[in-house]
């Protein structure tokens, strides 16, 4: 993909941005400038919106890919997905930080921002969205720890003054 | 100082190794290794992730934590000794994608491990003179050590933003200051992998002469002994050094708990106090005093004389993970992935 076309298309991969029929509510990703929901799409035309997803969704159908796309070999055997998000729109992405066997229909994903590919050892580096597991039960997953205690043998003086 | 902290985030990639992982494939006692660094697992980062992805996660939370607009952000700051490119911004990547392009003003910064400090008193300098609403100081590397070199049992990945604002502030900055020379402990030339650093030069003249230094010039100009902070956090290029030079300054063992995260991550350069100072955010209530002390060789050490506020009983920290999480959890992976994910092994030309 040439530097021009993947520079275009920046806003949406890396922030997401799609677009939202005002007149029934439909999101839609990649953005459309005409709503095919609705019944009257010329009506449609001045009627859409901006609309930046929140990245949350769930693996709705996945593969296990072993023969690497050009720029992935150090990633085999890596998931792609298709990620229903919680707006609607149906994304198609990478499911990292999680092994395959991992990975099943229905597992909550968020976005995460990774790079997607590198135009050799000299030129740019693309950057987009990818999928995480939103809760990784394979982390043990302990919560914010214990309250500080104030240190007892140094007692901080602001404190002891309140 | 009317300007403070308003929010925070650290990130930190998934992957860990162990120094007794490394030490095996190098012939060496890489347990003892890792007990003399107090470092028990370093962090790695997946192949896709960089300085740049690293600092727009961070960011990213922060954003959401504070109820912050981007677009109200007037400048992005990333500070790292890794950008992944020599010639174009890492701010301007991560600026883009936290959507607060395109009325900032955007920069990376470089000064070893204390290149985010450096762009936290930028950030206070632009804030507190009204320039701008919010800055964005990140700190954020992904740094590596020769092969075999004893570096490569500590050098990690992490990152760490901070949004300095005046409005809804959680942690009050009373001062800063620093303290720099001209000093050859470590460095790395252009177009050169690996660092190099001159051995038991980066003890005394350079850590500990910097970090001392500029940490007892801020309790004298403070009027402070090391009683009136609750918690302190140095940089922590391993877990050794930060302890040492905390006990020297007279500062306990729970003082310096919280703000110590190199023995379970490993040394994340520029993001380590940063982290170390996320972690203490990520517990401490109202009006609790915290010293934070940074360094980067070449050499300087930035001092902050910080304050939690009423505002941070409040502060909703639930987007994003605590920085314990990224201390409990990890999966490990043996050399040989970690030479894979870390470009160690030659691949051809293609
Ligand atoms: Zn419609």
């Amino acid at each position: 993909m040439s530097i021009a076309r993947f520079w275009r298309e920046t806003p949406r991969r890396y922030n997401l941005g799609g677009s939202k029929c005002t007149t029934c509510g439909t999101t839609y990703f990649p953005p459309r400038a005409v709503c095919p929901v609705c019944p009257v799409h010329r009506q449609s035309i001045e009627k859409m919106i901006p609309f930046q997803l929140s990245g949350e969704g769930e693996v709705l159908s996945f593969t296990i890919v072993h023969e690497a796309a050009e720029g992935f070999e150090l990633q085999v055997p890596y998931v792609l997905a298709l990620v229903k998000t919680v707006e609607g729109p149906v994304l198609t992405g990478q499911i990292v930080d999680a092994a395959p066997e991992a990975v099943a229909i229905g597992l909550k994903v968020r976005a995460t921002f990774r790079k997607l590919r590198e135009e050799g050892k000299a030129g740019v580096i693309h950057y987009g969205y990818k999928f995480t597991p939103a809760d990784d039960p394979s982390f043990a997953t302990s919560a914010r720890g214990p309250p500080v205690p104030a240190p007892a043998e140094n007692p901080p003086r602001d404190r002891a003054r309140a | 100082m009317k300007a403070g902290i308003v929010s925070y985030g650290a990130y930190v990639p998934r992957y860990r190794i162990t120094p007794a992982e490394i030490g095996r494939v190098w012939g060496s006692d890489g347990e003892s290794m890792g007990e003399g660094l107090n470092v028990r697992r370093k962090s790695v980062p997946a192949p896709d992730e960089d300085t740049i992805t690293i600092s727009t996660e961070a960011l990213r939370i922060a954003l959401v934590r504070g109820a912050i607009d981007p677009q109200q952000v007037g400048a992005v700051y990333v500070g790292s000794e890794s950008h992944p490119y020599a010639v174009k911004p890492t701010a301007t990547v991560v600026a883009q994608a936290v959507g607060a392009t395109p009325f900032l003003t955007a920069a990376d910064f470089e000064f070893a491990c204390k290149a985010g400090t450096a762009a936290i008193q930028t950030c206070l300098g632009l804030v507190g003179a009204e320039m701008i609403r919010y800055g964005v100081a990140i700190g954020t590397d992904t740094s590596q050590g020769a092969p075999g070199d004893a570096l490569e049992y500590s050098a990690s990945a992490g990152g760490a933003a901070f949004v300095i604002g005046q409005e809804r502030v959680i942690c009050q900055v009373r001062r800063t200051l620093s303290y720099t020379t001209d000093t050859p402990d470590f460095w790395r030339r252009e177009g050169q992998k690996y660092p190099s650093h001159s051995g038991r030069f980066t003890g005394e003249p350079a850590y500990f002469r910097h970090v001392t230094e500029c940490a007892r010039r801020m309790m004298e100009t403070e009027g402070t002994t090391p009683a009136d902070y609750a918690h302190v956090v140095f940089h922590q290029p391993n877990g050794k050094f930060p302890q040492r030079v905390g006990k020297q300054l007279g500062f306990s063992d729970a003082q310096m708990r919280y703000g110590l995260v190199t023995p379970d991550i490993g040394n994340t350069y520029s993001a380590a106090a940063l982290i170390g100072l996320a972690n203490v955010l990520d517990r401490a209530a109202p009006h609790e005093r915290i010293l934070v002390v940074g360094y980067g060789s070449g050499a300087g050490s930035d001092a902050f004389d910080l304050e939690t506020t009423d505002e941070i009983a409040s502060f909703d920290r639930s987007h994003g993970r605590p920085v314990q999480w990224y201390l409990d959890s990890g999966t490990e992976i043996p050399y040989a992935v970690y030479a894979k994910f870390r470009g160690k092994i030659h691949m051809g030309e293609h």
